[in-house]
This record gives C-alpha cells, structure tokens and sequence, in this order.
C-alpha cells in the first residue's frame, strides 16, 4: 500500500475510530464506546460483496458462541441502496448488531481498502487485528484471535 | 482555441474522482459490466474470430468455417 494513498485511517496498536450509527432495522444509535469492554470485531460490508456473504454465517457462528464471554459483532453497511443490505439480510439473518452508513464516513474515518475488512477490537477499545477479504477458512484464524483476546 | 482548452481541461478533471472500494455497490451491477454475460461474449468471439478470415480471427489463421 503506497503512503500517500491515505492520511490516518485505523492502525493496529492504536484507538479504534469512534464509530455511532443508526441501526438498520431502525431505532438509536449504537456506538463502539457502548461496546467497550468487550472484544469487538468490527465489520465493514455491502451486499454487493461477495466475501461478505461468505463471512456474514461464520461471524453469526462466532457472535453466538463466544457472546456470553464478552464478544460482539458491530457490522457496518455501506450500500447506497438501503433496500439491498435488507434483502441481504433477509437472505443471510444474523442476531449480531448491524448499523448502517450510507454516507461513506465511517469507512473513511478507518481508511478501508477493500471490502470486507474487518477490525478486531480488544477490550480497551484498541485496534488488534486487521483483516482484508473473507474466506471460509479465515474464520479459523479469526476464532483463535477471539479466544486470545478473550483471555486478556 | 488554446485558451479554451487551458480553461477547460482543468475544469474537466476536477470531474475525475476516485472511486472508494465501498462505493463500488452500482458499478457492480451487470448493467454496468464491459461483459454482461461471460458466455455470450465468448461465444460471439468465437464465431467472429473463426468468420474473419482475411485477418486470421485472434491470430491464426482461419477458413471461415467455425471450427478453429
């Protein structure tokens, strides 16, 4: 990744970004701060991504089976068209917190270079981990990341 | 005429604007694909490439007859 590409954006090793968006099925906002505590793995999509798709049963997967133990899936929907991220959603149901942006602030403010990235957050709200694209098998990974951070 | 290509190509680019990877949602529809239909497409080279003899197709030669 050349350096002139992007001035700040999220680093590993450094505070997440503060994030607050409306959720999708409606109702408030939901803020990375109110997460805090927990190890959060925070998850930029569209329904145009095909990754995302294959990302969007393993993280429901790792959200309902480390969840008592303090760990939350916070996913960000970038479509243009509201209406797409539903069907996708009705296609792919998830239990984990979904909020939307539409605006594009939140990806910039993390500087993503493609979709789906993931950041995982520990519990002092610090950037962990940085993941680009999805496969199946990098849900593996993703797990033992999790449990590691769940120890701390 | 100069002059007006002076004021005008800088206007022009400012028009030019990179496309963030979360923007990428309407640029992916087949609609907006340089090859809708992967097969179609293939399939129309084919019969081009095999029909234009005199330049021979995509490199060999061909007689015309569909089948190289």
């Amino acid at each position: 990744m050349p350096f002139w590409v992007q001035a700040g954006g999220a680093v590993v090793g450094q505070k997440a970004p503060a994030v607050s968006l409306p959720a999708l099925s409606g109702g408030e906002d939901i803020s990375l701060e109110s997460l805090r505590g927990s190890v959060v793995y925070l998850d930029f999509w569209a329904s145009w991504c095909g990754p995302c798709r294959v990302s969007f049963p393993i993280l429901e997967q790792l959200a309902i089976e480390f969840g008592p133990q303090g760990f939350d899936v916070l996913a960000i929907n970038v479509d243009e068209v509201e209406a797409d991220a539903q069907q996708f959603l009705s296609d792919i149901p998830v239990s984990y917190l979904v909020v939307r942006d539409g605006e594009g602030v939140s990806p910039q403010a993390y500087g993503i270079m493609g979709m789906p990235t993931g950041y995982l957050i520990d519990r002092q709200g610090v950037v962990r981990e940085i993941h680009q694209g999805f496969r199946k098998s990098d849900g593996e990974q993703l797990r033992a990341e999790i449990v590691m951070l769940l120890k701390e | 005429m100069k002059y007006l290509t002076g004021l005008l190509l800088p206007l022009m680019l400012c028009g030019c604007e990179t496309v963030q990877p979360w923007e990428r949602g309407i640029l992916s529809k087949d609609e907006m694909q340089w090859q809708p239909n992967v097969m179609e497409t293939r399939l129309r080279n084919q019969v081009y490439a095999s029909k234009e003899a005199s330049s021979g197709g995509t490199g060999a030669a061909g007689g015309g007859c569909g089948c190289n």
